[in-house]
Parts: C-alpha cells; structure tokens; sequence
C-alpha cells in the first residue's frame, strides 16, 4: 500500500484549511416589518413582497 | 454537458412527470393559486401557460377542447379554463402567472414558491372574512344555549342583560362587513 513519506506539517495544514469557512447568506431588512429576509423572497415574517402583502403572515 | 437539456427531470419517469404536470396544472386552474417547490413551480409555468394559450384559440374550439382536455382531465376545471380563464387573459400576450419564492421548506430544506394566476393574488382578510361568516352563525347558536343557563344566577342575569342589547348592536354590523367585502372581492375577480 502507499504510504506518506513524509510527516506533514501543522502549518502545511492550515494553510489548506484556511479557506475552509461558511458564508454568511445575503440577508436583508424587510421594507416593512425590518426584520431580516432573504433577499427575492417573500418575507417569512410579515408575508409581504415588493410592498404588498402577497401570503398570510401565518403561512408564510 | 448539460447542452440543449432544457427540462428538469423531478426525479421522475417519463410518465410520472407528466402525470406530475397534469395535476398541478389542473390545481393551479382550480385554485389558482397553489403552494409547490420551486423546481416545480418553475416546470410548471411554461406548461399551464400554453394551456391557457391553448383555451384562448378563436378558431377551432372543439380541437383545442380536446388537446386542452387530454392534458386537463378534470371536465369541470377544463370548462373553466375556456369559460372564465380565457376570456380573462384574452388581452394578456402571454405571462399568465406569476411564482413568489418562499424560501427553504423545514424538514428538507426545498425551496417553497407560489404559482399563481395573475389577478388571483392574496387579499388580507378574505379567508378570514369566509372563515368568520361560517363560524358566527354556530357561535350564536351555542350562546342562546349558554344563556338561559347561565340566568339561574342572579349576578349572571344582570351582566347577560347588560351585554345583550350591546352585543345584538354589534353582531349585525360585524357580519354586513365581511358579507360586502366578500361580495367586493369577488366582483374583482
């Protein structure tokens, strides 16, 4: 079987992790009840989109 | 390469996805507004929209009957799409719907959209106002059961005669409302 020949390093490592990391999602504030939504989504709080409600605040 | 593979596939037979079109094509022209994934939603747009397409044909009604009815098998929902639907979009040069995203489903994490027909958006307050007119009339009923009960007291007589003519003056007024704006609403659509 192959085998490393050699030890990597802790810094070798690292510098391959170093763009392992999440995003954060583009949220943005609700033009009516400013509570964060996604952005070209009907808002899941109040139910409104493009200044109109557009589903029951419920349902949403 | 995903050259020229213009479709999603569902997950889906052949059969099975059309089936799939079928039935969310006839519920969307019954309900005309209906809750799906968004892939679906996004299939189903261009599908339901040659229908309507379709049912808008002046010449030959009978033969554009029958390939609507092929695709809409429900006769009841087929007779509506020629009778209401179409004249409703005859002005309308296609873009007969309209998909709202509603962001990831909990459970597993699908993404949720609305379809729905244009001029069939939410209105605030109509499924209260019908859920309403259907419960106060049951209300009523159990109240007029209450009260003849509740008299045996005496302090129960005296606040069941202070809320009676009150709430006799507000009952008529709070059932007109809903009724007109039902009838509003629908004269809308």
């Amino acid at each position: 079987m192959p085998n490393p020949k050699r030890r990597h390093s802790k810094a070798r490592t690292s510098t391959r992790r170093a763009h392992d990391h999440l995003t954060a999602p583009g949220l943005s504030n609700c033009p009516n009840c400013h509570e964060p939504k996604l952005p070209h989504r009907v808002c899941p709080h109040c139910g409104h989109y493009k200044g109109k409600q557009v589903v029951d605040s419920k349902e949403a | 390469m995903r050259h020229r593979a213009a479709h999603r596939k569902l997950g889906r037979t052949s059969s099975h996805r059309l089936a799939l079109l079928r039935n969310l094509a006839t519920a969307l022209f019954d309900k005309e507004r209906i809750r799906t994934t968004l892939p679906k939603a996004k299939e189903l747009r261009p599908w339901a929209e040659k229908l309507i397409t379709l049912a808008k044909r002046e010449d030959g009604r009978v033969h554009a009957r029958r390939l609507v009815s092929r695709d809409v098998q429900d006769a009841a929902v087929a007779k509506k799409l020629f009778d209401t639907l179409a004249p409703r979009f005859a002005s309308r040069p296609g873009g007969y719907t309209r998909i709202l995203k509603l962001g990831a489903r909990k459970g597993d994490g699908a993404e949720m959209a609305i379809i729905e027909l244009i001029g069939s958006e939410f209105q605030p307050g109509k499924k209260e106002a019908a859920k309403k007119e259907a419960e106060k009339p049951a209300k009523e009923e159990a109240k007029a059961a209450d009260k003849p009960a509740k008299a045996d007291k005496p302090k129960a007589e005296k606040k069941a005669k202070a809320d009676k003519p009150a709430k006799a003056e507000a009952k008529p007024k709070a059932e007109k409302k809903p009724a007109t704006r039902k009838k509003k609403a629908d004269a809308a659509e």
